[in-house]
């Protein structure tokens, strides 16, 4: 008997898979990436009567086509890692159509258990399921379950042990017949692949066979490489057929075999598997809501209304918890400032590591919150409504309906993350409308901006504040959808991918569901920009203090404040003047050094450049360390522009700085923001891209995005230079 | 008489009688239950008339109108008449 079992879990999406994992595995898990490939992988573990057990969460698909790479990892799965059992997780109001994974799966030859989920809403529907007749028909065990509530699961799991340690992980794969024709090629194909011992040490010749009738690019491919010779022979047996199928039946192989695959489901369907209470189909609620909810007028009104209410909620719940942590690194920051001695060290530590990393913590609450409404609402079903009603739209611009979630979540309801939202591009299955999503994402008003332009908004616009920061968030779509346009019609030219998609019931979702999803991504957040932020923070802590002031230069300041303390001696209220006066003085020292450091020689090495779009050194060096992280770009703003410390969010003074400051107008403001808006991603968004595409692509993302920022901050600052 | 699948109208329902994708959208439309014979409704279409949301085999599924043109159907009074 195997003392150790893996099990592995499938099941089409939406069909409670990931419900039936939590459910199974509890708290033990981990989650990571299938190698060389996006798709998330999660595994966990669990103990029953002393018998260990592995499970791996497969990827979610319909088939085992190679149509999405969900479905191509889902078998490569199957195939190289050969789990003792797979557990085909089943939505059972959809049975005909679950059976179609399951059918697949047994014609594999993997030992199989199918789980019948959502039982408890088959008999809400009015459908009556025979598990026992299915399980005898198939000769399979098939347990009845409800994920929500863990009904089943026991006995789930004792079935997929037993069955495990009964099959030995041995393989016997279903055989179908697909007609006449079809089963005659299927034949010689088998008998080719056995002589030549194709693959046979991992999957059923018959299979193979299947899989060059389906016209599979990866077995075929795979197939050229292992046995050039064979692979011709076959691939001439299959075009053979495909001719006489074509000439006899009007009909592609691979739909005769879909079609008997079907026709063997609804056949094993009518042996008293499934019976209706009545023949008609019951409307159910999710009819009814559906008609309010994508109806013509309200559909689009109450989804915006549902984006604004997120975006509402984020940041009304997220101020308590982002104060906390802001005071919580304050205080850190002052605890770190007073327990040393001042130094470079010291330095480092509070203005560098604390409060460079503090400023990329305190988004975390926003983050999770976000999090929480994004997943409840996949988990409701209302995200896939979303991709439906702007599908159309988003075609025009040679996108999907499914780029609305990357935008969505990047900010396209401001106060996203960028780095969320280029994982969530994973949902996209053509490679190029992924790639223009993942490059316009970071055009959307992220979280970190917000500050940047509620700053500029407070000290240019004071009376059409709320007007302006919406006007940016438009302004962000549509450039967004612009450049996806620009794109999509040059460098990444190419059909667009079908919009086949399910539009699952709604169901309420679980709070455990959620919370595990949510806190698995925010810590993805934590996790990369922690480190990556961290390493950030000091090299640009180091590039604006370093070279350090010279000495005599240094002692030049030194003397004035001591010619303040001695002239300040004779006035009336000495200890606020002195005050004053030394406040005043400090600032001025730490313009001149930054000005002396590396940072401050960029930025006036820059200036003659940056001059064409309005921006003066010390907004270089802020947009410079912007690059890092946006939220930089405020309290470097702050210290060149000789305030000290400015806190991200309490930035009053420095706007009114700004709005007195001759420097500035309006028009600089706009073109700030245009800047600041599109110019290159942060960092830990160019490595998430890169993680999702490659770096070049994060590399091109970064100098295009800048030029393309530069160019039209540019023009608006000319123009609005012209018009005044 | 066959007809394309776009043609239909909200709450029409009607029997597949072909496909005429092949390749990769003539796979996934099979795979997501979309063969002859099976039974479909038109359960209504996005705000801008496209995509379009049937239901089949007791589930929703959209698809783009372009996609629907591969799909010729028989519509129930013809097929039962």
């Amino acid at each position: 008997m195997a003392e150790n079992v893996t099990i592995a879990l499938a099941g089409n999406p939406n069909s409670g898979k990931t419900t039936m994992f939590n459910a199974l595995t509890g708290s033990r898990q981990r989650v990571g990436n299938y190698p060389g490939v996006t798709v998330e992988r999660k595994e966990g573990s669990v103990i029953l009567n002393g018998l260990h057990a592995d499970v791996v969460d497969l990827p979610g698909c319909y088939s085992l086509t190679a149509y999405s790479m969900e479905e191509l990892v889902a078998r490569k799965v199957l195939v190289e890692e050969r789990p003792d059992v797979v557990v085909h997780v089943m939505d059972a109001t959809v049975l005909e159509r679950s059976l179609y994974l399951g059918v697949q799966l047994l014609e594999m030859g993997v030992p199989v258990v199918l789980a019948l989920n959502m039982m408890d809403e088959t008999k809400k529907r009015g459908l009556r399921i025979n598990a026992a007749k299915l399980s005898k028909l198939l000769g399979v065990p098939v347990v009845e379950t409800v994920g929500r509530t863990g009904q089943g699961k026991k006995e789930l799991l004792q079935e997929a042990i037993n069955h495990a340690n009964q099959r030995k992980r041995q393989w016997l794969p279903l055989e179908l017949s697909y007609g006449p024709d079809v089963d005659h090629a299927l034949l010689d194909m088998t008998t080719r692949i056995n002589a030549a011992g194709l693959f046979t040490d991992r999957q059923p010749a018959r299979w193979t066979a299947i899989k060059y009738i389906e016209g599979d690019e990866q077995v075929v491919a795979e197939g050229r490489k292992a046995a050039p010779e064979v692979s011709k022979e076959l691939e001439a047996m299959v075009s053979k057929l495909s001719d006489h199928c074509q000439k006899t039946l009007n009909a592609y192989p691979d739909a005769i075999i879909a079609d008997y695959r079907y026709g063997f489901i609804s056949a094993l369907l009518k042996q008293g598997v499934l019976e209706r209470d009545s023949l008609r189909e019951r409307i159910d609620i999710t009819d009814k809501v559906d008609r309010v909810l994508t109806h013509r007028v309200f559909g689009p009104l109450i989804m915006l209304a549902v984006l604004y209410g997120m975006f509402k909620l984020t940041f009304t719940l997220g101020e308590y918890p982002m104060g906390w942590l802001e005071a919580g690194f304050g205080l850190l920051s002052d605890t770190v400032g007073n327990a040393m001695a001042e130094g470079p060290l010291r330095s480092m530590l509070v203005s560098g590591v604390i409060d460079g990393v503090g400023g990329v913590m305190g988004f975390v609450p926003l983050i999770l919150i976000m999090f929480l409404m994004v997943s409840a609402l996949e988990d409701l079903g209302y995200m896939a409504r979303m991709a439906y009603m702007l599908d159309r739209v988003f075609r025009i611009f040679g996108l999907h309906g499914c780029s609305v979630m990357p935008f969505v979540i990047s900010g396209g309801i401001a106060g996203g993350c960028a780095v969320p939202g280029i994982m969530a591009t994973r949902t996209l299955k053509s490679p190029k409308e992924k790639l223009a999503t993942l490059l316009t994402a970071p055009f959307m008003t992220c979280g970190a901006k917000i500050p940047v332009f509620v700053l500029l908004v407070a000290a240019f616009f004071p009376e059409n504040a709320a007007m302006t920061m919406f006007a940016i968030t438009m302004f962000a779509w549509a450039m967004a959808l612009l450049v996806s346009w620009a794109l999509r019609s040059t460098l990444l030219r190419g059909e667009s991918t079908p919009f086949v998609m399910e539009l699952p019931p709604y169901r309420l979702p679980t709070l455990r569901g959620v919370l595990t999803h949510s806190f698995e991504r925010t810590w993805a957040y934590i996790r990369k920009a922690g480190t990556v932020i961290l390493a950030i923070s000091i090299l640009l802590w180091a590039a604006m203090t370093y070279p350090e002031l010279p000495a005599e230069r240094a002692a030049g300041f030194e003397t004035m404040r001591e010619q303040a303390v001695a002239e300040t001696q004779t006035m009336a209220d000495a200890e606020a003047a002195l005050e004053e006066r030394l406040v005043e003085i400090d600032n001025r020292e730490a313009q001149a050094a930054l000005r002396h450091s590396l940072a401050g020689r960029v930025g006036g090495a820059l200036e003659p450049v940056s001059k064409l779009a309005g921006f003066d050194w010390r907004t270089n060096i802020a947009l410079v360390g912007g690059v890092a992280a946006k939220e930089v770009i405020v309290s470097t703003l702050g210290t060149a522009y000789s305030l000290g410390e400015v806190e991200a969010e309490e930035a009053e003074p420095l706007s009114e700085r700004l709005a007195t400051d001759p420097q500035w107008s309006a028009i600089t403001a706009i073109s700030l923001i245009v800047f600041v808006l599109l110019y290159a991603p942060c960092f830990v968004t160019v490595v998430a891209m890169a993680k999702e595409s490659s770096w070049r692509w994060a590399a091109f993302s970064t100098i295009f995005n800048t030029a393309l920022a530069f160019a039209m901050a540019t023009a608006i600052y000319q123009l609005g230079r012209l018009l005044s | 008489m066959t007809r394309c699948l776009r043609e239909l109208s909200a709450g029409q329902r009607a029997v597949i009688h072909s496909i005429q994708a092949s390749g990769e959208l003539g796979r996934r439309i099979r795979d997501m239950g979309l063969v002859p014979g099976a039974t479909l409704g038109i359960v209504g279409r996005a705000p801008l008339r496209d995509p379009v949301a049937i239901r089949l085999k007791d589930f929703t599924l959209t698809l783009r109108n372009n996609e629907a043109d591969h799909i010729m159907v028989k519509t129930e009074e013809i097929a039962n008449g």
